[in-house]
This record gives structure tokens, sequence and C-alpha cells, in this order.
């Protein structure tokens, strides 16, 4: 297994299928001739040209629009929309239209697209640029929703979510990009529904997905030295959210802390509390928990903008409250 | 154009009249729910820009006034009444109704009700094209309010930039729902709206079919041939309110008055008993035809279909057992 980049397994995931496939094209802005302003489609441009790799106009609604278009006659575009924040406008196109052909066409139609974007928050970049999107986007029936928090998922997604006949949104992180990891040599194709257990344990389930995984890991690994034993499960599926999944380690440890870099409010973590509630109340020995972000428009100001966002510390605070530790 | 083709489509501007009329009645008898939007006025648009086209072979889109360009496209008219009447017969299986008429077979590639929606899809549909290489043309039918639309102005300008085999048809009908164009629009004739593109764009009479028909042969035949896109402004009319739930009144009586006169069926009969080429009893004989054809076909085949069932109702939301979900087949 080669260690790369999670930048550089995406770029690779893009270059095999558009080998592979003469409709796999690309699309969005500087992606091009630039380069991709985080490297995901280096040198692409100068190897399948104009007509495949294309450096859009700032029109996010527009050009994922003309993708989705596309993917009707067949092409298979991988859509790189350069922030989430921009994605807002393109959720036109995203939801009326992408994610609800099938349906309103009776089968005839998909949009086999795969629209990739980062989010969260990455260095004072301010309220319009440091969204944390993933909720608004898997609320919407038609879209499968996955997050990578590895390099491996990051190239073994891609892959799947470009020959999956349905639109595919890949939620990625700002922060991610130079991550390293284990990327297998072979070609891989990672699923787009299920969750994983990143971390075996029998005290208590930390729910992550992309960044928070991390936080999960680590808190997991301080508290391992007090003797709590933590769970840690990567939701890399936001929609659907593997319910037999989260059902299974919740009944085994009994106690649950969902960890999102988002707001509160409507989002992963309420969703995972609800199919605990559905599934396996009975199982808990106390209320789950969550944590999450301040519900703020997120602040300039370096010491503002941390005290907004979770960490490792905040889910090891959490952990101890919960087991009264 | 030739006289068999001038009763050809006669008859077919007809039957569209009649069709959507009878919509009209059957909405009114509640067979037909949601948001209904009626084509009588502006037949000739999607008649006379279609038949110098390749309908069935070229894609076209358009928003929820549909009906009747997925007919011309060859979308059985039994399948579309069915699908109005939300039945599993009906062309999109009763999920899509009115506004979402589909008959992929035909290449005819949807309605869309989000105005505006179907512009960049258009263009993406003539870059799917120009990628595969084939001679077919995207066409694009929008009503002039679209062109209000963030995704008018994007699209025009990737469809220029990229020189993408795609024909833009504006049926301006003077309204935007129940406000009129020159209370909504800067600037009231669309095709000089497009110029800032560098698009070749012309205005013609969307009522008389033989000037629809004589322009978009001239588009048609420009976009086919690879020099990129076109728009053609077709001014129009339409008799009854936007939809369904739209009384009409903003309207003054004078001047829809003014543009009954001027109607596409009207006019082109007229035109082909003055020449001899038919009789007024050929026209009734025809119009018979239609309505009979209309009510003993067509509504007794929507009538008489069975509803979607209950239990397949979360079928179509996503494909069935795609392989790449779990990983692939391997």
């Amino acid at each position: 297994m080669a260690v790369m980049m999670y930048w550089e397994a995406i770029r690779r995931a893009h270059d095999e299928e558009m080998t592979r496939d003469p409709l796999v094209i690309c699309m969005g802005e500087d992606i091009g001739v630039a380069g991709g302003t985080y490297k995901a489609t280096q040198g692409l441009y100068d190897k399948y040209g104009p007509e495949r790799v294309i450096d859009t106009p700032i029109s996010e609604n527009s050009y994922t629009g003309l993708g989705i278009g596309a993917s009707f006659l067949g092409v298979r575009p991988i859509i790189e929309i350069m922030s989430v924040n921009f994605a807002w406008l393109a959720t036109d196109q995203i939801f009326n239209s992408a994610a609800k052909v099938r349906y309103m066409s009776g089968g005839q139609l998909t949009a086999p697209v795969v629209i990739r974007s980062p989010g969260g928050t990455a260095h004072q970049l301010g309220a319009q640029h440091s969204a944390r999107m993933e909720k608004v986007f898997m609320g919407v029936a038609g879209l499968r929703v996955v997050t990578p928090s590895s390099p491996k998922q990051a190239y073994g997604m891609l892959k799947s979510a470009v020959r999956c006949d349905d639109p595919v949104f890949i939620y990625e992180h700002e922060l991610m990009y130079n991550m390293k990891g284990e990327v297998p040599d072979a070609e891989y194709f990672h699923p787009l529904e299920g969750s994983e257990v990143t971390r075996s344990g029998k005290d208590v389930t930390l729910f992550g997905y992309n960044i928070s995984v991390h936080w999960c890991m680590q808190a997991a690994e301080q508290l391992a030295k007090n003797g709590i034993d933590c769970e840690v499960i990567d939701l890399y599926t936001l929609s659907p959210l593997d319910r037999a999944g989260i059902q299974k380690s919740v009944s085994k440890t009994h106690r649950a802390v969902v960890v999102e870099e988002a707001e509160a409010a409507v989002g992963v973590g309420s969703e995972v509390m609800a199919i605990i509630n559905e599934e396996c109340f009975f199982d808990l020995d106390a209320a789950p928990v969550r944590v999450s972000a301040v519900n703020v428009p997120i602040p300039y100001n370096h010491r503002l903008e941390k005290a907004t966002i979770p960490n490792a510390k905040s889910v090891m605070a959490a952990v101890r409250k919960l087991l009264g530790k | 154009m030739n006289a068999a083709d001038k009763k050809r489509l006669l008859r077919e501007m007809l039957f569209a009249r009649r069709f959507e009329e009878r919509c009209y009645e059957a909405y009114v008898e509640r067979k037909i729910g949601g948001f209904l939007h009626l084509y009588p006025g502006q037949e000739a648009c999607a008649f006379g820009v279609l038949d110098a086209a390749r309908p069935g072979h070229d894609y076209v889109i358009t928003g929820y006034r549909d009906h009747v360009h997925a007919i011309k496209c060859g979308a059985d008219p039994k399948e579309v009444m069915a699908e109005l009447f939300g039945k599993e017969t009906g062309s999109s299986k009763g999920r899509g109704g009115s506004m979402h008429i589909f008959d992929t077979k035909h290449h005819f590639m949807g309605g869309y009700a989000l105005v505006g929606g179907p512009f960049p899809l258009a263009v993406g549909m003539a870059k799917g094209i120009k990628l595969k290489g084939g001679d077919e043309i995207s066409i694009c039918f929008l009503g002039d309010a679209a062109n209000n639309q963030g995704t008018f102005h994007e699209t025009l300008n990737m469809a220029a930039l990229w020189e993408l085999p795609v024909l833009f048809v504006c049926e301006n009908n003077l309204y935007g729902i129940g406000t009129r164009i020159d209370r909504s629009t800067a600037v009231v004739d669309q095709y000089k709206r497009v110029c800032g593109y560098n698009i070749p764009a012309a205005q013609v009479d969307g009522q008389d079919i033989e000037k629809v028909h004589a322009a978009a042969k001239i588009a048609v035949e420009h976009v086919r041939s690879g020099k990129g896109p076109y728009f053609l402004e077709l001014m129009t009319y339409r008799y009854r309110g936007h939809s369904m739930s739209d009384s009409n009144a903003y309207r003054a009586k004078e001047e829809e008055r003014m543009w009954s006169k001027r109607d596409p069926i009207i006019m082109l009969r007229d035109r082909l008993i003055k020449a001899g080429e038919m009789s007024a009893d050929d026209y009734k004989k025809m119009d018979d035809d239609v309505l009979d054809h209309i009510e003993n076909e067509i509504i007794k085949f929507a009538e008489e279909s069975p509803e979607p069932k209950v239990e397949e109702l979360e079928r179509y939301v996503l494909a069935d057992n795609d392989p790449w979900v779990k990983g692939g087949a391997h």
C-alpha cells in the first residue's frame, strides 16, 4: 500500500476513471489550467484536454446544472464546487433536478453526477467561507451523501460514486487535503452505504464522520489511558445513515456520543439520536449526548473561531460527563 | 412548406388545442389535480419549431407547460393524459404530473417546474451530444419570464463560450404568471438580451406557423452545423391564465380579443381554405375526428388505467440494487 495525501487519492481516482471511460469528465472553477484549488485535478487538463477537464465560469448553479444535463445522456461528470459555501447556489439544480428527476420521470431518467465539495471551518476564513452544510444535503430524497475521513475512503468513494447511477454528493474538508494515509495499490471501490468501526470498544460509542472521526480517535486514545474503552464509528455515509451499524454498536456499549463539526440544530447528531431512540432505546444506560459547534455564523477572530468548533477535548469532556467520571 | 405538410400541421395543432381544452374539463371534474398550465394560443411555437427540427431525435426540454411539446416529440397522448390523471400507465407512471411529463425514448427530456431550471440542463445535453459526437441538437423551450433568472445569463454565457449545439426558443407570451412583461423586464424584446453573448438571435411572429417554421429552419441548421447556439424569440399569447388557479383578471379584454384574431389554427385553416386546399366541411370533419379520438381513446385509456400501487411508493427514488453502492460487483 502506498501512502498518499487525501488530494492525491482524489486525483488518482479521477485519473483512473477518466482513462477507463471517455465519458467521465470533470468540471469546476480553476480545476483545469490552474490545477484545482486543492490540487485534486492537478495535471488532468494536460492529459485529457479542455473538452473533458472544464474550467467553468463562476456560475455554480448553472455549471452544476450543465453537468446534470450532460449526465442525462450518459456522461459521468465529476463536478467540483470549490467550497461548500458556494454549493448553496447550486442547491436548486442539485435538489430540484438531480435528486428528483428519477422519481418524477417514473424511472426514465437518472442523473449520475458526482458533486465534490469541501466544507468545514479552516483558518479564519470568516462566516461565508466556513460553512458545514452536510445537514442540508442529507435530508434530500434521491441524493446520496458520503464523506471520506481518510485518503483511502476519498479514493474509493469517488471511484464508486462515478460508476453509481445515482447522484452522489461527496462532502470533503478543507483541512484534510494534506492528510496522509495508506491507499491500496490495486483499484479499490469503497461502499457508498454503511459505516465503519474505526476502533472497537465496550464502554461508549463515539459517532463521528469526516474530520470529527479524528477528534473521536484522539479522544478515545486519551480516554483509554484512564481506563475508558471507547468504540469509534465512522459514519462515512450521511444519506442513508447506517441504521443497523448505529443500532449494533449502541446495543453493545449502551452509551452514545455524536460528534459533528456543524451546529447541533437539525443535524447529524439529532438524526443519529433519533435512530438510537427508534432502534435501541431500551439498550441505553444513559441519555445520548451531542458534541457540536456553537450556533453562530463562524467568527473571524481566531480565539472566537476556536471557541465555536468542537475538538478532541470537547469529546473527552462529553464522555466523562456521560460516564460520571 | 407544401399543402400536405400544412394540413398535417393544422391537424396536429388542432389536436393539441382540443387535448388541452379537454384537460381543462377534466380538471374542473377533478380528474386532474395539482397545477395545470395549458397551451392554447401558443401552438404554432412548438409545432413550427419542432417540425423544422427532428422530433424524437433531437433532445427537447421545457418548463411546466409541457404536454404539447412532449406529444410533438412522439410521446403517446394516451400516456400523457394518463399521467395527468395520476395513473400507473402515465408517461411518468403517475409520479410526475402535468409539470413533469417525460418521454426519454423520444428524447423528450422533461418538463420542469422551476422557472429557468431547464436552461443549464439543455446546455448540459448539448455538451453530452458534443462529447458523444452525435448529430442531434438540444432544444430548450421556455417563456419570456424565465429570462429574468440568473440561469438564463449563466447558461447563455457557457453555451456561447463552448459553442454548444443548443437552440433556445423563447415563447414570449407577454406575461410572467400574472405580471406583464413591461412591468417586470427592462428590455421587452428578448432577442436583444442575448446580443451580449454573441449569440445570433431572431424575433418572429409566433402565431404564424409558416413564419415560425421558416425561422426555425435557419436556427436549426445553424446549430446543427456546429456553429454554436441560436436564440429564437416567438411572439405569442396564451388564451388561458398562467395555470388553472389563475383567473386571468390582470389582462385587458381588448388585448385578448386582439390576439384571438391571430389564432394560429384559424389563420392556417383560413389560408388552406382560401387556397382551395380544404373546405370548411373538411375542417369540421377533422375537428370531429380529433374530438372523437380524444374522447374515445385517450380519455378512455386514462379513465380505465390503474393507479400506482402504494406498495411502490418508494420505487424510483434511487437506482435498484446498484452494485457500486456496495463497492462493486466483485
